[in-house]
């Protein structure tokens, strides 16, 4: 089955990132497909390679960009919620990339399930 | 590329597909960016010819309640936009009755036509949608 | 339906939101902070038990083994993991967060 998920919360600040990647991962585990990620409102920083958490801390963006390495996952950083939050292509981290809300209502609509993560 | 579908170009895979999308709204507008946001999706949805509905259940029914004046907060009131959602030929919009009576409000209170349906419809509703995004 | 729900039921209203809008025989997952709706003793455990008549309650695991609250986890509820959320999400037709 493909799962489409959506991250409406920022890093660290809010559990909806972790609860996204633990769902995440566990879809792929038992061989699902997570074909897209779409980050939305502070969702969009989940894509700063400037994040640096504490060493005996979890590192939530390395965490996404090493799952997109590894499974292909697409990380889509919305670009009208992403400008307005100063994250643009320069600060991007490994395997994300900015594009339009289409990309959320394409996520909808050609794949099995579309869960969000938020507050 | 295409600005109207918010980036992607429409491919053999989302097209001749109709699904039943609903945008659940339930958080107040200017406390949080949410509902602003929210609507944004909506529009872009718009492009996608998807059987799209809004539903404004909880604080959301705050989001379309008439006399929303922003200058005093210094922030875009976004409210005109709801209205101009037929013109999208986005024309489902849902009002769950509790809410409405919880806070006070009735239809005639509210900037837009809308159905407004008890919780039992709603859940209805809900229940047969493909969709649902939630903000 | 599948209903996933992330907010104590002692702060926020998306606990009575997502019980009084689920349709019988859907299914309601709690996460996060949602994971104190699973519990016995609170003040709102009678209105989780009573939804348990019409409703399937799941509660995650993980999140309440964190949050300490695991040994005091309601009859009824079904407990699972992240595994147990991925086949809920994929054995009901839809889903719907109450953010």
């Amino acid at each position: 089955m493909k799962f489409g998920i959506l991250v409406n919360e920022g890093p660290y600040n809010h559990q909806a990132t972790d609860s996204a990647y633990q769902f995440a991962k566990a879809a792929i585990e038992k061989g699902h497909q997570v074909p897209r990620v779409f980050f939305y409102h502070d969702g969009v920083y989940n894509s700063t390679r400037l994040t640096e958490p504490p060493q005996d801390d979890r590192h939530i963006v390395n965490r996404w960009s090493k799952l997109a390495e590894e499974h292909k996952v697409d990380l889509v950083v919305c670009v009208a919620a992403g400008l307005r939050r100063g994250i643009k292509d320069e600060v991007l981290a490994p395997g994300f990339r900015i594009s339009g809300l289409g990309q959320l209502v394409e996520a909808g609509i050609q794949y099995d399930r579309l869960v969000t993560f938020g507050d | 590329m295409s600005d109207v579908t918010g980036g992607i170009d429409m491919d053999d895979e989302t097209e001749g597909v109709v699904k039943k999308f609903m945008f659940l709204n339930r958080k107040a507008p200017y406390g949080t960016i949410y509902a602003l946001e929210a609507l944004e999706v909506v529009l872009i949805s718009a492009a996608f010819d998807q059987d799209v509905s809004l539903a404004f259940v909880d604080d959301g029914v705050y989001q379309i309640v008439k006399g929303q004046h922003t200058k005093g907060i210094d922030q875009k009131n976004f409210s005109p936009t709801y209205r101009a959602l037929e013109g999208y030929d986005i024309e489902k919009l849902y009002v769950e009755k509790e809410s409405l009576e919880a806070r006070g409000l009735t239809e005639e209170d509210l900037l837009v036509d809308v159905q407004v349906v008890d919780s039992a419809a709603m859940a209805n509703l809900m229940a047969e949608q493909d969709v649902v995004i939630s903000f | 339906m599948l209903h996933i729900v992330n907010k104590s039921p002692l702060e926020r209203n998306a606990v009575d939101s997502c019980l009084r809008l689920a349709t019988k025989g859907s299914a309601v997952l709690l996460i996060e902070d949602a994971v104190y709706a699973a519990t016995k003793g609170t003040a709102a455990s009678a209105k989780v038990q009573a939804a348990m008549a019409n409703l399937k309650i799941y509660a995650l695991a993980p999140d309440m083994e964190a949050r300490g609250v695991a040994g005091r986890v309601m009859e009824g509820v079904n407990l699972v993991d992240y595994s147990g959320f991925v086949d809920l999400v994929a054995e009901h037709k839809n889903c719907q967060s109450w953010l």
